[in-house]
């Protein structure tokens, strides 16, 4: 091995010689500007924001920073209820996933008595599909096939019966890679012809940021705030025909349960947005990573796919669909393994060949995630030793999150200035803030968009980050934060006064 | 050549796990086994994962394993240690979109200490899911739809393919360049410079993708190579995408992994000042392998200021890279030191692999070049052969009968009468006329084999 010295002289001798050569060259050429410009560069990713983690995040940020160093200020850490990661905000995993992960990851504890045998069983199951028994090795593009047929029989099982087809299963690296990936299939065409895609207002922006990304135009439908956020057909009417003036469109987004606003749909609606599909022609995504967060009494998950299928074979042979879910929310929480799969239905053959081309690209999604959604979609069962243990945390966490969704909701409508929709499902509170005309100056003198001031403010005198509403997109001139009901209660109680206490200051501030 | 619309593309693939699934099922073939030496994969091919990096990836995992006696000191302080940078103390919560920060310090020293003390900054260093990930997103940034000419991207011929299918997808046009076979797969700069000229009025050539070392043709760049390949770069005003991802696995006698970052900042002014380059790296191949795991970066040099803000607007979107990933990278690049209880095991285990990946290369080349038919020049990296088919008139008579490229045609024998899947060249690219097949190297010792 040579020594790093030698290299680098040997390095600076050779480049000596070459940049010699053009020397003449390098004299005569004025210089040289960068290839890659603001004018040079894909304009569409110009166009890309995402709230979530946009400057208010930055923002914060820099506070933690600045915490961190000593500096005073009047609250000792900031409290991130901008994201919605359970782990981060104390939520724990649940120990039977984390025991055949760790058994994957390092099978020789296969021998270790501490790990009980269902733990064991699973892991060898999993280690028995991967190349060389390691989860390090590249899985098929598609996922790893016994975890497919694991999908399936859990969709089945969850639907009533209805059958699943493991062929349609595409794993993802999150859901957020899955929507992407059918986006980038559905969005052709220039000009007039271009794709519109609906999606509705508010939205969770990877859409926004998707759309803006493909070249897509952007079709909103706006959710009725004075009637819990749902979804009208007529609404969706209205969007669609005043599209069809300056695009081609031909997908309908839906997120069920709701993010930002934690709706929960109704069966007749989602029956209703089936039929408009069909009779309109448009591709049905539909995004339910939030499947298990249902607190609200009278509400209930119906997955599109199960209406659909019980709607007969007039919609289930012929409207084309994909559905998503991920480890990244409802109880488990595991944002950080990047677990998650589609669900599509009536996709043209020609068009599935072109997806598993798609899907190649980026060879595989992470064989860690594909692990724990394999646990995900088959838990421990009555019979097996882990079966309390774990229903006891499952429970723990949802009821948690039933309990800080009605306490949310509960607090918030008794504070002059803010109004709360029931947050049925998801994981966040998105409600309305009534902001004082002088606020509104005030945020326009700095440049800012009203409900962003308002959020800034709130980070630089109590330390809670929140994302502004227009992050999400919302009715014009009404202005809204998306708070998320992670923290632990007792946190979230805080949260809840502090903000109360904010809000009454900044509306006497400005009036 | 690249003939993406092709219903035989990952047909092969297709066959042989139809026949894995058969020999599943009891079906008597002439062989117990399919040898997938397809693909870049080595814990396929029979390597361990570093006993290292497994203990504390675990260990992250399920977190009581850090009171647990059965692992070595080293390892549940490490585990701890990486735990307290995950938000919450989870590998279940979300790191910021870049990665974790600790770890581009991390990646950011691995680089600075590679490239003999030229400092590399952590903001321009981004984790993403693999190396494709981040060359896809790169890529979305340079590739401007609505420019008339197309924007062009140089590649080298042969090239794995999935870089092309992104340049394509992306509606860019991808500008072959040949390496040459007769120099050992040499890149040539007359040859970049003919590609350049070629793209005259069909596109508008914005960038030049480097492998190096190789991949599907083992070759190392000699500093003079990649020296005139920067040069090249700035004259023709193109960026540099340099898929470094090989740099653990050269074993050619006088061959040297130079990194095109330290080459561009040891040519001095103007050139290490201007040259915007784009290196990718991962935790996929070397000694690590860790393919499965999806963790990669991308570290940018020379870039304007207002683009990079773009391009972590980009990366926000995608949420971020599995934290699993993160820690692997951050194992591979800040690995356990001289003192460290887990240091002599995991010194033995990297050597271990080292002369295995050594001996398979000489291995595979000597039997290579000792069949009839096969030529292949020496492999001096990467995990690939490309061995030329010299294939008989009759043997592509019968493939165009029946519709196969000629080399489809033998992979397609070869996988059915010998249960060995290989790629078949056209899949890579390569001159007319002339016929390949890639072979992952390090199957020949990992594990035995009829």
């Amino acid at each position: 091995m040579k020594s790093m010295s030698k290299i680098t002289l040997q390095l600076q001798r050779c480049a000596r010689d070459i940049t010699n050569m053009s020397q003449q060259a390098v004299n005569g050429v004025s210089h040289r500007g960068r290839v890659l410009t603001l004018d040079s560069m894909n304009p569409n990713v110009k166009r890309v924001e995402y709230a979530v983690r946009g400057p208010i995040v930055q923002r914060a940020v820099q506070i933690e920073k600045e915490l961190k160093e000593g500096a005073k200020k009047p609250f000792t850490e900031v409290i991130k209820a901008n994201i919605g990661d359970a782990h981060a905000m104390g939520q724990k995993p649940i120990t039977f996933f984390r025991q055949v992960l760790a058994l994957c990851s390092y099978p020789a504890l296969l021998e270790d008595s501490k790990f009980p045998e269902d733990a064991k069983q699973r892991a060898r199951r999993i280690l028995e599909a991967c190349g060389g028994h390691s989860i390090g090795a590249y899985s098929a593009s598609q996922g790893i096939e016994c975890i497919r047929q694991d999908v399936a029989r859990y969709i089945e099982k969850r639907d009533g019966g209805i059958p699943s087809n493991p062929d349609n299963i595409y794993l993802s690296t999150g859901a957020s890679d899955a929507i992407v990936t059918i986006l980038k299939l559905l969005v052709c065409g220039e000009g007039r012809d271009r794709t519109g895609v609906m999606i509705s207002i508010p939205q969770y922006p990877l859409y926004s940021a998707a759309l803006a990304d493909l070249g897509a135009v952007q079709i909103n439908y706006y959710l009725d705030e004075d009637n819990c956020w749902s979804l009208n057909i007529t609404e969706l009417r209205r969007a669609l025909s005043a599209a069809r003036e300056h695009c081609n469109p031909r997908v309908l987004c839906i997120i069920n349960p709701g993010n930002p606003t934690g709706q929960v749909q109704s069966r007749q609606c989602i029956e209703d947005v089936i039929r408009f599909a069909k009779e309109e022609h448009l591709f049905l995504m539909a995004d339910e990573v939030y499947q298990d967060n249902v607190y609200a009494e009278g509400c209930q998950f119906h997955s599109f796919k199960k209406v659909l299928f019980e709607m007969g074979p007039e919609y289930s042979n012929t409207v084309e669909m994909a559905s998503f879910h991920s480890t990244s929310k409802c109880y488990m929480g595991e944002c950080g393994f990047r677990g998650g799969y589609m669900e599509v239905i009536n996709l043209d053959p020609e068009v599935k060949a072109q997806l598993i081309k798609l899907v190649s690209v980026r060879l595989c999604p992470p064989v860690p995630g594909q692990a724990l959604l394999d646990l995900v979609v088959n838990p421990p069962q009555p019979d097996e030793p882990s079966y309390a243990t774990f229903m006891k945390e499952r429970t723990a966490v949802l009821s948690a999150l039933a309990e800080k969704a009605r306490l949310t909701e509960q607090i918030f409508n008794t504070v002059p200035g803010i109004t709360c929709n029931p947050v049925q499902g998801a994981m966040y509170t998105f409600p309305r803030i009534t902001l004082p005309q002088k606020a509104i100056d005030k945020a326009k003198e700095l440049g800012l968009v009203p409900d962003m001031f308002y959020c800034m403010r709130l980070l630089d005198e109590e330390g809670i980050c929140l994302v502004p509403g227009s992050g999400f997109g919302q009715r014009e001139g009404t202005y809204h934060f998306r708070m998320t009901i992670l923290p632990p209660t007792e946190k979230l109680k805080v949260v809840l006064q502090k903000i109360r206490e904010f809000q009454l200051r900044f509306t006497q501030e400005f009036s | 050549m690249w003939n993406m619309k092709q219903l035989e593309y990952g047909a092969l693939a297709r066959r042989a796990n139809q026949i894995k699934k058969e020999l599943r099922q009891g079906v008597r073939r002439p062989y117990k086994e399919v040898i997938d030496v397809f693909q870049g994969d080595l814990h396929r091919a029979g390597m361990k994962p570093l006993t290292f990096v497994r203990q504390v990836l675990a260990a992250c995992v399920y977190p009581p394993l850090i009171n647990s006696s059965n692992l070595p000191l080293d390892v549940r302080q490490r585990a701890q240690e990486e735990l307290g940078r995950c938000v919450g103390g989870s590998v279940g919560s979300y790191s910021a979109a870049p990665g974790i920060p600790e770890i581009i310090h991390s990646i950011s020293e691995f680089i600075k200490r590679r490239d003999g003390g030229i400092p590399s900054h952590p903001e321009n260093i981004y984790i993403s899911p693999g190396s494709q990930w981040s060359i896809s997103n790169i890529l979305n940034v340079l590739v401007n739809r609505e420019a008339s000419p197309r924007t062009g991207v140089l590649i080298p011929v042969p090239c794995h393919n999935k870089t092309v299918l992104s340049i394509t997808q992306l509606g860019a046009v991808a500008v072959p360049y040949y390496l040459s076979e007769e120099q050992g797969w040499a890149l040539q700069v007359e040859e970049l410079q003919r590609a350049h000229e070629s793209a005259k009025g069909v596109c508008n050539p914005v960038a030049l993708y480097v492998i190096n070392p190789g991949n599907p043709a083992g070759y190392v760049q000699s500093q003079k190579s990649v020296l005139e390949v920067i040069r090249f770069a700035w004259e023709k005003r193109l960026f540099l995408l340099v898929d470094e991802l090989y740099q653990d696995c050269v074993y050619g006698e006088n061959c040297e992994f130079v990194s095109y970052k330290r080459a561009l900042s040891e040519m001095g002014p103007p050139f290490s000042g201007t040259v915007e380059l784009a290196s990718f790296h991962s935790v996929s191949k070397g000694f690590s392998g860790e393919c499965g795991l999806r963790a990669g970066y991308v570290e940018l040099v020379n870039l304007d200021p207002a683009v990079m803000k773009h391009i972590h607007t980009l990366f926000s979107k995608d949420a971020c890279s599995p934290v699993l990933g993160q820690i692997a990278l951050n194992l591979m690049t800040d690995p356990p030191k001289p003192g460290d209880p887990s240091y002599l095991l995991y010194k033995q285990e990297i050597e271990q692999i080292r002369t295995v990946l050594v001996h398979s290369v000489k291995k595979v080349h000597e039997v290579v070049n000792s069949l009839p038919g096969f030529s292949c020049p020496p492999i001096e990296g990467g995990l690939f052969a490309f061995p030329r088919l010299h294939l008989t008139p009759k043997a592509i008579q019968k493939a165009k009968e029946l519709g196969l490229q000629p080399d489809t045609f033998y992979c397609t024998r070869l996988l059915e009468e010998g249960g060995v899947f290989t790629g078949p060249g056209w899949e890579y690219g390569q001159k007319e006329g002339t016929y390949h097949i890639r072979y992952n190297t390090s199957r020949a010792l990992f594990k035995v084999h009829h």
